[in-house]
């Protein structure tokens, strides 16, 4: 009796792991599939004239540089806004804030921005920037409304980050005279810079391949040169990639995906310089 | 010997509701090591705490009671508590070198301080070091980070930290409870050397090191003050039947 409940647990346990395994690999499957299958399609597309060159036949020929380029001014723009405030948020949400009914609201409200559907950002970006504050449809209003959308990721992954630094160094650099500002500047924020990076980038590069939050208030249709100043509407290249896909009748499939291609490769590229902070960082740190 | 420190009827209770020190008076003496020690829970780090106000850092619910450090009631609020944290070293149970080199760990609290020149911070390094016996062993790798050290050089490392400011007083709280007897030897030896130029407040991680370092002793119990007294008698004549039992191994 007792043999064939061992042979059954081992064989349980065996079914088991291989299951969860399975399940693992599986998760790698769409991410790769996806990243192949837009490389194979779109890479015949690109060229140095479609990376640098403007869209001409009704964008059914020639290049998306005025997408990238403004794709660029967005997510610049977003960084303008959301890391300053995102970073000094968790500062003071990880070294100043006891627990307040004042702490607990911030928190609250942090926790359901990120829940907020990104088209309703887009509609309220519509209403403050554009329309109420005059902003017009520009990189200054979508920057704005990107900004917000990305602020809870940059909050709570810096807010983390600054909570992982260890207590005794606080205590520590406070018994030596330091007053707590100095120990935030010279520790804390020194150790969790990494982490707070990392979060910036994975915040930044969701900004920079939202379409629904710049829907109404800075992506353009088609602009026949590049933005020249905060105050101008832009191309981006997520809402291109909407418009050749949907609005644009006989489009060269060729194109679409070329242009997705140019915007998985920036995406990537950030997650990339991300991981490798990160790994950096891990290797040198010293607690 | 004159007195440096003066305790008068300190109380303290934390936000929980825990009682930490009961009406605690006892008086420092200057250039001597002074023990405080008892089971845990007695009050001991919470006094040591308290001493250089890094209390302040923890909720405490009330406190009465004054402490005098020079004649000064250090505890008003008024009191300039970076400039007493700078006159009141700690040493913590568990070494804490901060991430970065062993020669950035020494300058740190003097660079908080002010002084940017280089000759005064690598003097202060060198002489600080010699103070905790720890040059001959680092004086070629300075640059190196601290981390790397044992741990016994590491708690040495933290002493020169502390010694680096050039304090007056110096609290250290189990310094020894992590090391080996080797560096635990080299750590007391230290004391016996400071004492000449410091004050020595010591919370001993066993009956037998307080024993060993006391010139004076306290026995703490609960929160309250047992038993004071000069530490030869202390260890072979105790007065109060709850120190004996404690220090002959009754209860503890």
């Amino acid at each position: 009796m007792k043999n064939i409940f061992t042979v059954n647990r081992h064989l349980t346990q065996r079914l088991g792991f291989t299951a969860i395994t399975l399940m693992a690999v599986a998760t790698v499957i769409p991410i790769i599939a996806v990243v192949i299958y837009i490389f194979a399609q779109g890479f015949p597309a690109i060229s140095v004239e479609f990376i640098s060159g403007f869209p001409h036949d009704g964008m059914r020929a020639g290049g998306i540089l005025p997408a990238i380029i403004g794709t660029l001014y967005l997510t610049i723009g977003t960084a303008i806004f959301s890391v300053p405030l995102g970073i000094a948020a968790a500062i003071y949400l990880s070294e100043y804030a006891s627990d307040t009914p004042l702490t607990r609201t911030i928190r609250i409200a942090i926790i359901n921005l990120a829940g907020i559907p990104s088209v309703v950002y887009g509609l309220f970006g519509l209403g403050l920037f554009v329309l109420f504050l005059k902003f017009g449809t520009s990189i200054l209003a979508a920057s704005l409304t990107l900004s917000i959308m990305t602020l809870p990721v940059i909050i709570s992954t810096a807010e983390e980050s600054l909570r992982s630094v260890p207590q005794a160094f606080r205590t520590v650099s406070i018994s030596l005279g330091a007053t707590r500002w100095q120990t935030i500047r010279r520790i804390v924020l020194k150790e969790a810079l990494p982490g707070i990076l990392t979060g910036v980038i994975l915040g930044l590069e969701r900004a920079a391949g939202e379409t629904a939050p710049i829907l109404f208030t800075g992506a353009a249709f088609f602009l026949p040169r590049l933005p020249g100043s905060p105050l101008d509407a832009t191309m981006a290249l997520p809402y291109h990639l909407f418009v050749i896909s949907t609005q644009v009748p006989e489009m060269p499939l060729q194109i679409q995906y070329g242009t997705a291609l140019v915007l998985l490769a920036f995406v990537l590229t950030m997650n990339l310089i991300a991981t490798v902070i990160r790994s950096r960082a891990r290797a040198k740190r010293q607690w | 010997m004159v007195d440096k420190i003066v305790i008068e009827n300190l109380s303290l209770q934390y936000a929980d509701g825990v009682e930490s020190l009961r009406d605690v008076s006892l008086s420092v003496r200057q250039n001597a090591v002074t023990v405080l020690f008892g089971p845990a829970g007695g009050g001991k780090s919470t006094l040591l705490r308290c001493l250089n106000r890094l209390n302040d850092l923890t909720e405490v619910k009330a406190s009465a009671g004054r402490i005098m450090i020079d004649g000064k009631n250090i505890l008003d609020s008024k009191t300039d508590v970076i400039a007493l944290r700078r006159k009141v070293g700690m040493v913590f149970a568990r070494p804490v070198p901060l991430p970065m080199s062993i020669r950035e760990n020494l300058t740190y609290g003097l660079e908080l301080a002010g002084e940017k020149r280089r000759s005064k911070l690598d003097e202060a390094v060198e002489r600080s070091l010699k103070l905790a016996a720890i040059w001959e062993e680092v004086h070629n790798r300075l640059d190196d980070p601290a981390i790397a050290l044992s741990g016994g050089q590491q708690q040495r490392i933290c002493l020169a930290r502390v010694l680096a400011l050039q304090p007056e007083i110096i609290l250290l709280d189990e310094p020894t409870s992590g090391l080996d007897p080797i560096s635990t030897g080299k750590v007391e030896a230290a004391l016996v050397e400071l004492k000449k130029e410091y004050t020595i407040i010591l919370v001993p991680h066993s009956v037998q090191q307080a024993a060993r370092t006391a010139d004076y002793a306290a026995f703490f119990l609960q929160g309250e003050l047992i038993e004071y007294g000069e530490g030869k008698s202390f260890f072979t004549a105790p007065k109060e039947k709850r120190t004996e039992d404690y220090i002959t191994g009754r209860f503890g």
